[in-house]
């Protein structure tokens, strides 16, 4: 059954005098795929950025399974399930593939602060690494540097590290930005199959029209932090307001 | 077994497993391969130095976080060991009071100190430790009822560690059976386990922790772990082996005083091994301790004995006076980071 999940009430963010997000009251259901739309500099990233807790709201509550997260953490929210892959990649650089996927497992297994064990003989969490480093297509590269990987490959990894972590709410921030067109495939199948999972909510920032058709069960834009249009994706696409102050400049749909 | 031991960290390069061996057996056999009070001196102090500078390198390069306290700790440990074993009478009993409290201490400092200052900016926690440091060093200065002051505290420590218990019948290979001889022991055994449980801690999944947070501490944050915990961790860790190492040293001299065990130069000294050596590796702090220790100990000697070699040369003897040493430890150190930005351990562990 599909059911609330996250709930944005009022949330606002200023930036000296600027109003980056303005008053922004949104649901967010399982089993529901979001787009989230905008021009360049609408909010979208900072909206992100509020809900994961990268950024402190200057007004509003995130309210997460009923519970208000606005004052945690990033990682106590991360342990709370809000997941999020970045839009510019954000990796450790000088540790290998599967070591960037593993961290994640260790970080959900809790066995951070096991001090005298090996790492290398936790297979329980090598193991189920190893086997999203092949869902993402990089088993080849398993022990590669990410430092030494195209931009393609790094994408990808951006995408396992989240799906490593397997949170409640996925946050994907352009996911498929700059990556070839036979290379977003394989992510944009990883984000089809969560969506079948119906116990997870997905938000997804994107700009590619033919991937929000496919995808989204339902749109929101953002407009100068503002929510301009909250609904199903044929009825935002053809609203007026889209149709002039977006869509022809951002999102090439007739 | 071996890799158990080693934590999975072999050295992957045949000329740093050769040195390393050496050092090892160097270190192991000092008193029967090197006879001789200095050279058994110089041994000891090698062996205390590697953990100091591999405690430095916990929290440096595998937790990106600068300090400039270290040799606080170091002290605290050190004077731990000579106040109990004054005001409790020597004894193995001051020896472990002192040691442990040492480091409880240390530890606690680096709590308080860390979670002041990491939650802000790790170069916050650099200076905020500069400055605890320098007023540690006053205030050992100024309580010299308790600390000696300058002057320092000199102590005795259990016979059974003493030049005059004999055990054995005497000699061994012409080594003479002694509490002297037991006391290397008691350092080197407690350094080789100090070094091998730092390798342990670094090799765990908490060390794969630190490493992720020193190479991106925000995505670390973003996939659950919480940075400020870590880097407080890792620092307690190290500013208690660090004092460990301290009472090491301060069982050794059987003395503490502000030169030996709080000053900064120890500090300044403690980077150079570590910078030299290669750090985040743990065996660099091996290579750069033992290199700079013997640099310390025995490059007066080379020089002097190069100085008379050139008399007559314009020049040349002049620099190479033995009151130079200093200029030439600056020019080695200069040298050795232009040539091995990696440090030694990072170039002989390159691909060719
Ligand atoms: N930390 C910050 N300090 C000041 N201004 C900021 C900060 N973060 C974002 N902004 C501003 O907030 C606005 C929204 O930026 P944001 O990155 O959220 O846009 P976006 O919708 O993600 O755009 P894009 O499609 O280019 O990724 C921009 O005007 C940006 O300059
Ligand atoms: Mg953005």
């Amino acid at each position: 059954m599909s059911h609330p999940i996250l709930e944005t009430t009022d949330l606002t963010v200023r930036f000296g005098g600027h109003v980056a997000v303005d008053r922004i009251s949104c649901t967010f259901n399982t089993g529901e795929l979001t787009a989230i739309v905008g021009p360049n500099g609408a909010g979208k990233t900072t909206y992100f950025n509020l809900i994961s807790g990268q950024i402190a709201a200057s007004a509003g509550k995130v309210v997460l399974n009923g519970r208000d997260i606005t004052r945690l953490s990033v990682a106590q929210r991360t342990h709370l399930g809000i997941g999020r892959a970045f839009q510019l990649t954000n990796l450790f650089p000088n540790l290998n593939v599967l070591e960037n996927v593993r961290l994640v497992i260790q970080s959900k297994a809790g066995r951070g602060f096991n001090m005298f064990s090996m790492a290398s003989t936790h297979d329980d969490l090598t193991t189920p690494a190893m086997e999203i480093v092949e869902r993402v297509r990089l088993s080849g590269q398993a022990l590669q540097p990410v430092s030494e990987l195209s931009h393609g490959d790094q994408r990808k990894l951006e995408v396992a590290l989240l799906i490593a972590l397997d949170p409640l709410v996925y946050m994907f921030d352009e996911p498929t930005a700059g990556m070839s067109v036979d290379e977003a495939p394989v992510v944009l199948d990883l984000i089809a199959e969560l969506k079948h999972r119906k116990d997870r909510s997905i938000l997804l920032v994107e700009h590619k029209m033919d991937v929000i058709r496919t995808l989204a069960d339902r749109i929101i834009v953002l407009h100068n932090g503002a929510l301009a249009a909250d609904g199903e994706p044929a009825g935002v696409m053809a609203s007026d307001v889209v149709q002039e102050a977006y869509m022809g400049k951002e999102l090439d749909i007739v | 077994m071996l890799t158990k031991i080693l934590s999975g960290d072999m050295p992957r390069s045949t000329a740093l497993a050769v040195v390393l061996i050496a050092i090892l057996i160097g270190l192991a056999f000092a008193p029967f391969i090197f006879p001789g009070v200095r050279s058994v001196d110089t041994a000891a102090r090698i062996s205390i130095f590697i953990v100091l500078v591999a405690s430095y390198d916990l929290m440096l390069g595998y937790g990106g976080i600068v300090s400039f306290a270290h040799t606080m700790f170091f002290g605290l440990g050190a004077y731990g060991v000579a106040l109990a074993s004054t005001h409790m009478g020597r004894g193995f009993d001051a020896l472990l009071v002192g040691s442990v409290s040492g480091a409880l201490i240390a530890a606690l400092l680096a709590l308080l100190i860390g979670l002041f200052s990491l939650r802000v900016r790790a170069i916050f926690f650099a200076m905020i430790t500069l400055a605890v440091a320098s007023a540690v060093a006053v205030l050992v200065s100024q309580l010299s009822g308790l600390t000696g002051g300058e002057d320092g505290l000199s102590y005795k420590i259990p016979r059974a560690l003493g030049p005059a218990f004999k055990f054995a019948d005497g000699e061994l290979f012409g080594v003479r059976m002694d509490g002297k001889l037991l006391k290397y022991y008691l350092v080197f055994f407690s350094s080789l386990i100090l070094f091998l449980v730092m390798l342990r801690i670094v090799h765990s999944p908490f060390g794969r922790v630190l490493l992720a947070i020193r190479e991106n501490d925000f995505r670390a944050e973003a996939i659950g772990y919480r940075v400020v915990h870590y880097r407080v961790a890792a620092t307690c860790i190290s500013a208690a082996i660090a004092a460990l190492a301290g009472a090491l040293y301060a069982i050794w001299l059987r003395y503490v005083g502000p030169d030996t065990s709080l000053s900064m130069e120890i500090m300044i000294d403690i980077l150079l091994m570590v910078v030299i050596g290669g750090m985040g590796t743990m065996y660099g702090a091996v290579i750069g301790a033992t290199l700079f220790v013997l640099a310390q100990n025995y490059l007066q000697n080379l020089m002097d004995v190069a100085a008379n070699a050139v008399t007559g040369v314009p020049i040349l003897p002049d620099l190479l006076n033995a009151d130079r040493w200093l200029l030439w430890l600056g020019v080695l150190f200069i040298l050795s980071v232009y040539f091995f930005p990696t440090g030694i351990v990072g170039r002989l562990r390159q691909p060719r």
